[in-house]
């Protein structure tokens, strides 16, 4: 894929709920909201990792706080561009390149808003390969990129930029302005080289979700299986197919848990299936037997449409299919899965990795896992010669970065759609869902 | 005794109650202009069954009429959207994501002011009145009849959706306004969208409500009218003219309610076999489940709350070749196409008659058709209902099947997992027995400071004034319920704040023209 046109965002807001893994928020807004940019100031540029300048100056840009809020007060196309803007005069520097941070859910699309009204070739490729809670859960935060300095913009035209003395009270700063805010807002983050991105993004991830919304409109349209044809192109594996039997949510220290429980269908009559989630599907347990973890992905689809079921849209009676397919590599390391792994996460549990894990291509040439010697913390610092903000960026990170002590989902998260319950109400309700 | 009535896209099908038990059924044609139907179907009740009138003591009528309107694209008055959001949602305008040709057949306009409110009840922005103003009168220039307001997170607080409604009303005092804090959910678009709808339906509901009153009046019946609405309640005439969309999914719940009570089953699965398809929804505790979707009416994305039905292409129209029967169907044109009306289409129905459950058309028609083909396509439907209802089956519970349309006979007598199927009688007029025993509601969704040690109080509160309300409503006061109950804290709010939502229904109370 070349440039993102009109035609082509259907498809991939039906690939980000796939790999939004159940959170990362309906990407029905970022469509609609993509298609008004795209509309007005024409197709964006695409420009893949192997493209990119080592010099090119990169922010991401990302919807933060609650889905459920942003559903109700919605973002315009400045506010987005407005974040941006916010952090490029904060820089002093002008922007080469727009990037995702996640390619999962709403934040795959709100991108393509601000590159469309900038005039900015879109990265194809993002900090997660999924989508993931909380703000220091990118690949570049392996690598030491910062996530300050920041800007944040609400619809009112109020702005902030912080710059933190570390990305967990970037989070924390963050998340009180959103609040404020009224739990919805853009932000820009993770300013990086073209150098740091290359080492550091997982490519390729918005032609896939665009394909991946290819793959599963064509199987509809021919009356084939579009699960099937998701799991085939993910290197993935079915887990269960099932109707849900129950969906128990509680809200603990602000984030969505849950679980849910599935009885099979078809070939997997007899089974059940538990489903473990925090706002994403985290484990899933085939009749008490771990299948798969975090941080591979664990999707959860219609059954028949093939369309990605989200943890808040979960409910009693539905008909799913279950899938797990791996995640970037990079996250099976020691340190990847300090940031993002089941005990992160507060299961005790070895990751369990999807099968079939060897064959997926999410990234090619980089598939190789790096060691954790790779992570010494002297080595581990980015590509010097970039210059955003020399006397910051190159900052190797430090043990606070990845522990996960420090860093407990009480304090930090940031793109975490459970913690802003709005007073919607119904969506949220434990008492109704788990009927 | 009581009359109920279901007017659906191609028949009307009345039905005379005394209690629960069934006086008198007709089956008549859908007019064009609805009320000569209902006209002719309360004839052919009178003549199954002659009655006096006076002894009807309600008329409940069930309706596709408003959703095929909108289907249809037509009868849909002028309307424009107020939306109070400024300076949020300026890229995402009114009817942003509708099908143009739906736009057009509103002659759809949007307008956005500076109002809302956030999520915890602080101002977005002050309502700007004047913005208002101007905007009511670009509408009055622009020849708007009906509008519809929408302001952000006014499910947590109206006050600004209240206050422009009377400034547009002090503006346009001939036009219809409808409300988004009275028709749907958190969730602005979606909101939006079934507000406009309603609007864009006002006229329409004027229109309609005036002929089936006329037409119950002229068949000499003073006794009080309602419609039913999409969760199986009663709405009377005048909430019907405000709220047309509440009627929207009125057809399979008066279906499967119907069906629950001619079977004597308050908790089963029913199983619709129409012309075309066959429906499939559960019963729990005698109302529908609902889908638990946003759900796409003509292309709009809203977020009405719709029975959850699943639907196979299997009905008594559908074709069958080569071992498969439908999904596609020869629908209206049964009765020249099918084998057993002298065509040359192999049909679903053709397969009843040729195994005997079945008298339609001439028999001999299908004598010559292969034993082991007629068995292959039943036992082929036989397996593709048991699926569906098996899909519907949420607990290891057995589920009890209810059949009930004109197309049930093709419907085995036991389903594969599902064990015995259900035949009531009188399983072709289910809908307008649903209709006709449809019960009367009372709702409170509001947002409580709940104080501590206070809970079950507000909540007993709160569970009242819902019951209150079914009784104002005109429901018998011994047999109100509260049938659904919700209670949501809401975070960073003082005071504990939590949304409660309770629905209470109980039996239409009934008094007759000699006040019996």
């Amino acid at each position: 894929m070349r440039e993102i046109t009109l035609a082509d965002l259907d498809d991939i807001a039906t690939g980000a709920a796939i790999l939004g893994t159940g959170g990362g928020g309906d990407p029905h807004i970022g469509r609609l909201l993509a298609a008004s940019a795209v509309r007005e100031y024409g197709p964006v540029k695409l420009c893949t990792l192997d493209e990119l300048p080592g010099e090119a100056a990169l922010v991401q840009v990302a919807m933060m706080g609650a889905p459920t809020v942003m559903v109700e007060k919605l973002p315009s196309v400045d506010q987005v561009s407005a974040a941006a803007g916010a952090l490029s005069g904060y820089l002093g520097s002008g922007l080469t390149h727009i990037a995702c941070s996640e390619a999962g859910g709403v934040n795959s699309l709100i991108p393509v808003v601000a590159a469309a009204q900038l005039g900015l070739p879109l990265v194809d490729a993002d900090g997660m390969g999924r989508a993931f809670p909380e703000i220091q859960m990118v690949l570049p935060t392996l690598y030491g990129v910062r996530a300050t300095p920041m800007a944040i913009a609400d619809e009112k035209g109020n702005r902030a930029v912080l710059d933190t003395v570390d990305n967990h009270w970037a989070e924390r700063l963050a998340r009180s302005a959103t609040i404020d805010m009224g739990c919805s807002a853009m932000i820009s983050s993770y300013a990086m080289t073209g150098a740091q991105a290359r080492d550091s993004l997982v490519p390729g991830t918005l032609s896939l979700c665009a394909e991946l919304g290819r793959l599963v409109r064509e199987a509809r349209a021919a009356h084939t299986d579009p699960v099937a044809a998701v799991v085939a192109r993910l290197g993935g594996t079915t887990l269960f197919t099932g109707k849900v039997t129950d969906v128990e949510r509680r809200t603990v220290t602000g984030f969505a848990r849950g679980t849910a429980t599935l009885s099979g269908l078809d070939g997997d009559a007899g089974s059940e299936l538990i489903l473990r989630f925090q706002n994403e599907y985290l484990v899933a347990e085939v009749d008490g037997q771990v299948r798969a973890t975090v941080p591979d992905l664990i999707c959860t689809l219609d059954r028949e449409s093939g369309e990605a079921v989200t943890t808040e849209a979960l409910r009693f009676g539905q008909r799913v299919t279950v899938i797990a397919a791996p995640a970037d590599p990079r996250w099976h390391t020691p340190e990847g899965l300090a940031l993002a792994g089941p005990r992160y996460f507060g299961y005790d549990l070895d990751p369990v990795r999807a099968e079939g894990g060897s064959g997926h291509d999410l990234a090619p040439g980089r598939a190789t896992p790096f060691s954790g010697d790779d992570l010494d913390p002297g080595q581990a610092t980015p590509s010097s010669g970039h210059d955003l903000d020399p006397g910051r960026a190159a900052t190797p990170f430090s043990d606070d970065d990845l522990d996960p002590g420090r860093a407990t989902p009480s304090s930090g998260h940031d793109l975490d759609p459970g913690r802003a319950t709005p007073s919607s109400g119904h969506d949220l309700d434990p008492g109704r869902a788990a009927l | 005794m009581r009359i109920g009535i279901d007017v659906g896209g191609t028949n009307t099908d009345a039905v005379l109650l005394d209690g629960r038990q069934v006086l008198a059924a007709v089956k008549t044609s859908t007019t064009a202009d609805v009320t000569s139907g209902i006209v002719a179907a309360i004839a052919g009740l009178q003549e199954q069954r002659p009655f006096d009138p006076a002894d009807v003591r309600a008329v409940m009528i069930g309706t596709t009429h408003f959703i095929n309107a909108l289907v249809e694209a037509r009868r849909l008055a002028p309307t424009a959207a107020l939306r109070l959001s400024l300076p949020a949602g300026a890229s995402l305008p009114p009817m942003v994501d509708w099908p143009g040709r739906l736009i057009e057949a509103v002659s759809g306009r949007g307008y956005l002011v500076h109002g809302g409110h956030e999520f915890d009840g602080r101002h977005i922005a002050e309502l700007d009145e004047a913005e208002v103003r101007k905007a009511a009168a670009d509408m009055g220039q622009a020849g708007v009849r009906s509008v519809a307001i929408t302001s952000v997170f006014s499910p947590v607080n109206a006050e600004f959706e209240a206050r422009a409604a009377e400034i547009v009303a002090a503006e346009l005092p001939d036009v219809a306004i409808s409300l988004s804090s009275e028709i749907g959910r958190i969730g602005l678009l979606e909101r939006e969208n079934a507000t406009i709808i309603n609007a864009a339906l006002r006229e329409l509901a004027a229109h309609i409500v005036d002929g089936l009153a006329s037409s119950v009046s002229g068949a000499g019946i003073t006794a009080p009218l309602y419609l039913s609405q999409n969760d199986g309640t009663l709405m009377d005439v005048d909430f019907a003219r405000r709220y047309p969309v509440a009627t929207f999914a009125s057809g399979p719940t008066n279906s499967m309610r119907g069906a629950a009570v001619l079977s004597g089953l308050d908790t089963c699965a029913v199983v619709d076999v129409g012309g075309t398809t066959s429906d499939v929804g559960v019963l729990r505790h005698g109302f529908p489940r609902e889908a638990t979707t946003d759900v796409t009416v003509a292309g709009i994305r809203t977020n009405f709350r719709m029975p959850d039905v699943l639907s196979i292409g299997i009905g008594g129209g559908s074709r069958v070749r080569d071992g498969a029967v439908g999904p596609d169907s020869v629908g209206y044109e049964l009765t020249s196409k099918a084998l057993v009306f002298g065509g040359d289409t192999l049909t679903a129905t053709d397969i009843a008659v040729a195994a005997g459950r079945a008298e339609i058309g001439d028999p001999s028609l299908v004598a010559h058709l292969d034993k082991s083909l007629v068995e292959a396509a039943l036992r082929r439907i036989a397996a593709d209902v048991a699926d569906v209802v098996e899909r519907m089956r949420t607990s290891a519970e057995p589920l009890p099947v209810v059949a009930v349309g004109g197309g049930s006979v093709l419907l085995p007598d036991e389903l594969a997992g599902a064990g015995e199927v259900r035949r009531p009688d009188h399983y072709a007029v289910a809908n307008a027995i649903g209709a006709a025993i449809a019960q009367i509601g009372g709702e409170v969704d509001r947002v409580y400071a709940v104080e501590p040690g206070r809970r079950d109080a507000v909540v007993d509160a709160a569970k009242q004034e819902a019951v209150d309300r079914a009784v104002a409503a005109g429901a018998s006061p011994s047999t109100v319920q509260i049938v659904d109950f919700d209670e949501v804290p809401i975070p960073y709010l003082p005071g504990n704040a939590t949304r409660i939502r309770a629905k209470a229904v109980g039996e239409l109370q009934l008094t007759d023209a000699k006040g019996r």
